[in-house]
């Protein structure tokens, strides 16, 4: 038995902040909700069931808040799930909220993620120290520096690289009204002047925290039919592997490259960096442009780099990445992911605005969490999947 | 639809564990009882799905050292809720309706002695509105029984049946963490704990971890000659304002009870932490005068959060399983007073002629 066809006919996010203070846990989410709900031209009247989705409740400070929002999420009276699978969670969402709809359980289904950083501090809620564990005390940037470092040694990649995408990212969000950071006149000279953070990781080259929400709503094919640009989707892929294996490659996880093979296959693409047309990739640090160009199969091993380098990930190159200005222009954690996958159907509705890449039929959505060791992918389409 | 089954499950009760709030080390030989029912190694699992709290265990990304429990390497088709074992089932049971896999393992744990767990739970109330306050849930969940008592819809010799029927029960269970029986006015005659609530009302605070082992078709029957079909699975959730819903009833209950059959079941496996909660349990879902109300001795006996919910899903299969009957329904809660309910029902036939 395959899988259902299912589509995305809405997205809605917010206005991405350092602090939304102009609104609640509820109203951060509705703002988004309502977006992708105006967009499906649907009101939660027509909503079967909600996928909702963060990252760590420790985040904001409240104890599986989908409970006290149920009612202002429209709820109430109506099947609820809430996912919780680290940095991936929002690309997770997206795809449990897709499977009740492949599996024929729903028809219409509207999924939510969000982070509200600013009612927390996620540097405290990431460094609880815990007995018998490798203390974080420095956060995720000081956790993925020494994989950069890593990356960098074995491709021997030049030492500018992560400055080229921090400039390009950072550019492309100047496109993007929703984006945190509208960074003027960014370079890749005046990235690379900004400060050492965690070496080789700048200021410049690290994602902000923010405030922010995405939803989607995903429907059937019926339901699909009165949307006059639904993006289908072709192929979804969760993997995970273990935190603490001595022999993981914490650079270029099998989880990974796992993950992207089986999103692969299903979706019928043989060669990922000819037939993806845009890219949403996850990208908190800018060195993980090319890090996951290699493990995702758009470019061989210790290639990545030249990718970035020959301005073939820029708007203007031949796979677009992070035309919303990615992960490193906004950062609300639990919504990060679904942002990309968000981001990656609207480029398939041409619905992207100014960030749009000319005839986009196929996209690509990722999500990463953990110490690289979750992931979520999705790969949707202009089209219906053949198969 | 594609049939599927219940075919494992394992479970651990105590008053405190001797470990991490990841429970990794309770989880460990649980999956093993897993691999032992089924006869099958990880390689056979299609996908994994996982129930658990970060503030139960006191820190971010509680799940992380738990997906450790499986040995992911190589890496595994995996997802995690913020929920009660039930709906981490409920996840999976989607997965394989879906048709990318046929087989999935279902986990769950809490540590709840870690902390003041009617404190702790007090932090899923609005945070901008009611937490300040520090409502715990047994205070709350006295209110909803004072509701009822007012309303003239039970009394407390009701509640106490209830009570007495559980920990009788509940000494056939090697897992209950309170058992034994006495007698209605005796249990009467004891102290109020949080008016109208008496210690015996309310569940004990439950260290624990639990797994179920889904199974579809021909996979099932490879495992077990009567596997435990779900033939109706369903779960909603209603508003939490306590002061603007009717406190005795549970339309979320009623709701799910209204999407699936529940017409001949035998036992009933409610998860009702608190006495009279049964009874609003039971209104909703219609249930006859006949059919038997948590064998196990239910959440009265022992409720180990995020799987408490899951293990009553585990404790009906088991009597489908053993040919005790042949039909029943499982129920799981979550949130204040009822919040959010789902419902599963088993059955030892699919239903389908020739299945």
């Amino acid at each position: 038995m395959g899988k259902l066809r299912a589509a995305v006919v809405g997205v809605g996010q917010t206005h991405h902040r350092a602090k939304r203070e102009d609104l609640s846990m509820a109203g951060l989410c509705r703002e988004a909700i309502d977006r992708a709900l105006l967009d499906a031209n649907m009101t939660l009247d027509d909503i079967d069931a909600i996928v909702v989705g963060k990252a760590p409740d420790l985040f904001e400070g409240v104890m599986m808040p989908e409970l006290f929002l149920a009612e202002s999420l429209g709820a109430a009276g109506k099947p609820l799930l809430r996912v919780h699978t680290a940095g991936s969670v929002g690309g997770s969402t997206a795809i449990v909220a897709a499977s009740l709809v492949q599996s024929g359980v729903h028809k219409r289904v509207l999924t939510v993620a969000y982070e509200k950083q600013s009612e927390s501090n996620a540097m405290w809620a990431l460094s609880i120290p815990l007995p018998f564990n490798m203390p974080v005390h420095a956060g995720a940037g000081g956790y993925f520096a020494p994989h950069v470092r890593s990356y960098i040694r074995r491709s021997g990649a030049p030492a500018h690289v992560g400055a080229i995408v921090a400039a390009k990212d950072r550019n492309n969000a100047l496109k993007n009204p929703y984006a945190h950071l509208h960074n003027e006149g960014t370079t890749v000279e005046s990235v690379l002047a900004s400060t050492m953070l965690w070496d080789p990781i700048r200021y410049d080259e690290t994602c902000p925290s923010s405030d922010g929400a995405c939803a989607l709503v995903i429907v059937d094919e019926d339901t699909a039919a009165a949307s006059p640009n639904p993006a289908w989707v072709h192929a979804t892929a969760m993997r995970s592997e273990s935190t603490s294996a001595a022999e993981r490659d914490q650079v270029n996880p099998r989880a990974s490259r796992d993950a992207a093979a089986y999103l692969w296959k299903q979706a019928g693409i043989t060669n990922p960096f000819e037939e993806i047309d845009a890219a949403e990739i996850y990208v908190p640090f800018s060195w993980f442009e090319p890090m996951w160009l290699e493990s995702l199969g758009f470019a061989s091993e210790n290639e990545g780099w030249k990718l970035t380098e020959s301005g073939e990930t820029a708007m203007t190159g031949r796979l677009p990445v992070n035309c919303s200005g990615g992960v490193l222009s906004s950062n609300p954690i639990g919504a990060s992911g679904m942002l990309r996958f968000g981001e990656a159907a609207l480029q398939v509705r041409g619905a992207a605005g100014e960030h749009q890449v000319d005839g986009a039929r196929k996209a690509f959505g990722h999500a990463y969490g953990g110490g690289s060791q979750f992931f979520a992918m999705w790969v949707v389409g202009a089209d219906k999947p053949t198969s | 639809m594609r049939d599927v089954a219940v075919v494992g499950f394992a479970q651990r009760q105590m008053p405190d564990f001797d470990g991490s709030p990841t429970c990794v080390e309770m989880l460990v030989p649980i999956l093993a009882e897993c691999y032992e029912q089924t006869g099958w190694t990880r390689h056979d699992v299609g996908f994994w799905c996982s129930g658990s709290s970060d503030y139960l265990a006191g820190r971010a990304f509680s799940f992380v050292q738990a997906v450790d429990t499986i040995g992911v390497d190589p890496p595994v088709n995996e997802s995690h809720v913020e929920m009660d074992l039930a709906w981490a089932m409920y996840e999976a049971w989607i997965k394989i309706q879906t048709g990318e896999v046929d087989t999935a393992v279902i986990y769950a744990f809490g540590k709840s002695s870690a902390g003041t767990l009617r404190r702790t739970l007090a932090l899923q109330l609005d945070p901008y509105t009611m937490m300040p306050l520090w409502p715990d849930t047994v205070s709350l969940a006295g209110v909803q029984a004072r509701a009822g008592l007012d309303a003239g819809l039970w009394d407390e010799r009701a509640m106490a049946e209830v009570v007495n029927r559980s920990l009788t029960d509940a000494e056939k269970n090697e897992y209950a963490i309170r058992k034994g029986g006495s007698s209605v006015d005796e249990l009467l005659a004891r102290p109020m704990y949080a008016d109208p609530l008496r210690k015996h009302d309310c569940s004990p605070v439950t260290d624990g971890a639990a797994a179920i082992v889904l199974a579809a078709g021909d996979r099932a029957f490879e495992v077990r000659d009567k596997p435990a079909w779900i033939t109706g699975l369903s779960h909603y959730i209603d508003s939490p304002g306590m002061g603007t819903r009717d406190l005795t009833r549970a339309p979320s209950a009623a709701n799910a009870a209204a999407k699936v059959d529940l017409d001949g079941v035998e036992i009933a496996e409610l998860h009702a932490p608190f006495s009279h909660q049964e009874l609003i349990l039971r209104r909703e879902l219609g249930l006859a005068d006949d059919v038997r109300i948590n064998p196990s001795g239910g959440a009265l006996a022992s409720n180990p959060m995020f799987s408490g919910g899951g293990i009553r899903i585990g404790e009906t299969a088991k009597r489908i399983w053993s040919g005790e009957v042949a039909k029943g329904v499982a129920h799981a809660t979550s949130g204040s007073a009822l919040q959010q309910n789902l419902l599963c029902v088993l059955e030892a036939s699919t239903g389908k002629v020739g299945a």
